[in-house]
């Protein structure tokens, strides 16, 4: 039994389609920019991968509006692109065949940081009552699985970075137990004073504040990382499932691993999830055309990252592509992204670029892609994640 | 104060659940569940109302609230009750 991608939905700082996306990430194009939301004079952050020109008034039913965050917005909206892509939604399939399992972080806390403020100014009269449910970890998919009619298996992961594959991962088990079809991946983002306060207490975030040196994973420069928001929405598919209904898939997910390093400073758990997923998926190091980075953009991390690599493929044994230079991290949607950036490298054999970074400051162990899209065989993708406080997972996925 | 009328819930639901467009027509006594307006969104009125109104509405009154009649005579109750 496979598991197959049958619809993308993505959501990127600089892009609010796939193809959109896409596009501007073969271009090179990126978006990060100093952070508008609010007034950032006091903190130590000043940038940050913004999605713009997201209208949620046009892309989210007028009832959920008072009851949703931005990221839960930005998910419903991907979701419906997923759904859209995959030629799926109420009615596909019975109900009970149908299931939502994404990722997250820290929930919606720009709503969260608003009632608060609520309830501390005004008063505990002028808390709303979807307070109840509109700041917490589960609620993308408890809202992707009610619009859509979806009352099969649900689930969230939270892993941080590392979530964004973790949930996949989920879906996949989901798909393997019986469900044919699982709506996963994540989007995410806490772009509000007080997400990013959390961020800037993990003492990982870039305090550069000119938007082209700020986060320069891999390369000797590198002070940090920036955060993002968005990320993608996938639907996935039994293959046969899938075929029976004429849904055509963009790809498979044939491995996954995962692994953990319990601190302080334990090592080898990103190499340990990428074995796992390549032995999932059957394939050698030689069978992997190209890996998408964790890139964490720290000195140490980075190290880490292209120890990992090398150990894996031997000195430059790969091309390694960094599109986040040009979104930041995205929490529980980076990785979910980076899925989404894989199956379009698979699908139109063409690895994007890196940007900023400069090839002769980078690790002189790795092939990385900068500067210019590469053409070339694409078969088979390895993407890397870690999370925060130790997570590590790797997903392989091959041309369908 | 002044009576709680059919449009004071048009305008309480705008707010509370993002649009009143079910509210509409004659529905004074269609579910509120069959109109598409859930527990929480009732809650969420009734703290609207209980704000706007300077009446106190308990979630256990919220919670046999059935249909728009019920609602408006709920908070009619209230206001009755309440020091003019």
């Amino acid at each position: 039994m496979s598991t197959v991608i049958t619809g993308l939905g993505v959501m990127a700082p600089n892009g609010l389609s796939s193809e959109d996306y896409w596009s501007a990430t073969l271009n090179g194009d990126s978006g990060i920019a100093p952070i508008d939301r609010f007034d950032t004079s006091g903190y130590p952050v000043s940038l940050a991968g913004q999605v713009t020109g997201f209208e949620p008034e046009e892309l989210v039913p007028d009832r959920l509006m008072p009851q949703t965050d931005r990221m839960t917005r930005m998910a419903l909206a991907a979701a419906d692109a997923a759904l859209a892509d995959a030629g799926a939604g109420p009615g596909t399939l019975p109900e009970y065949d149908m299931g939502v399992a994404t990722a997250s972080t820290s929930g919606g806390l720009e709503f969260g940081q608003r009632e608060l403020q609520k309830l501390w100014g005004k008063g505990w009269q002028h808390v709303s009552a979807y307070m109840s449910f509109a700041w917490y970890y589960a609620v993308n998919t408890g809202q992707i699985s009610i619009k859509h009619g979806m009352r099969g298996p649900g689930g969230v992961v939270i892993s941080e970075q590392a979530g964004g594959l973790d949930a996949l991962a989920f879906a996949r088990r989901q798909i393997r137990k019986g469900t044919p079809l699982m709506v996963t991946g994540g989007v995410d983002g806490s772009l509000c004073p007080y997400g990013l306060a959390i961020q800037i207490a993990s003492g990982r975030l870039s305090t550069q504040d000119h938007p082209d040196l700020a986060y320069l994973p891999f390369d000797h420069r590198a002070n940090g990382y920036l955060p993002g928001e968005g990320g993608a929405i996938l639907v996935a598919e039994e293959r046969e499932s899938a075929q029976r209904r004429g849904a055509p898939a963009a790809g498979e997910l044939a491995g996954y691993g995962a692994a953990f390093d319990p601190s302080p400073g334990s090592r080898g758990a990103l190499v340990r999830a990428a074995r796992a997923a390549l032995a999932d998926a059957g394939l050698a190091a030689d069978g992997i055309d190209a890996v998408v980075a964790d890139a964490a953009g720290q000195q140490d991390d980075d190290q880490a990252e292209a120890d990992a690599l090398s150990e894996l493929f031997g000195p430059a044994g790969v091309p390694v592509c960094v599109p986040k230079t040009m979104t930041g991290r995205l929490l529980s949607g980076g990785a979910a992204l980076d899925t989404a950036t894989a199956l379009l490298a698979l699908r139109d054999q063409v690895l994007p670029p890196a940007i900023n970074i400069h090839a002769e400051l980078t690790d002189p162990r790795l092939d990385l892609v900068i500067g210019e899209p590469r053409e070339t065989p694409v078969r088979a993708v390895l993407v890397l994640a870690r999370g925060h406080g130790g997570f590590a997972s790797a997903a392989v996925l091959t041309r369908p | 104060m002044s009576e709680f009328t059919m449009d004071d819930l048009r305008t309480v639901m705008q707010e509370a659940a993002g649009e009143n467009r079910h509210l509409q027509g004659d529905v004074l006594d269609e579910q509120f569940t069959e109109l598409g307006y859930d527990s929480l969104a009732l809650l969420e009125a009734a703290a609207r109302v209980e704000r706007s109104f300077g009446v106190k509405i308990g979630d256990d009154d919220i919670a046999d609230v059935g249909t728009p009649r019920d609602f408006i005579q709920l908070v009619n109750d209230r206001l009755a009750q309440a020091p003019a």
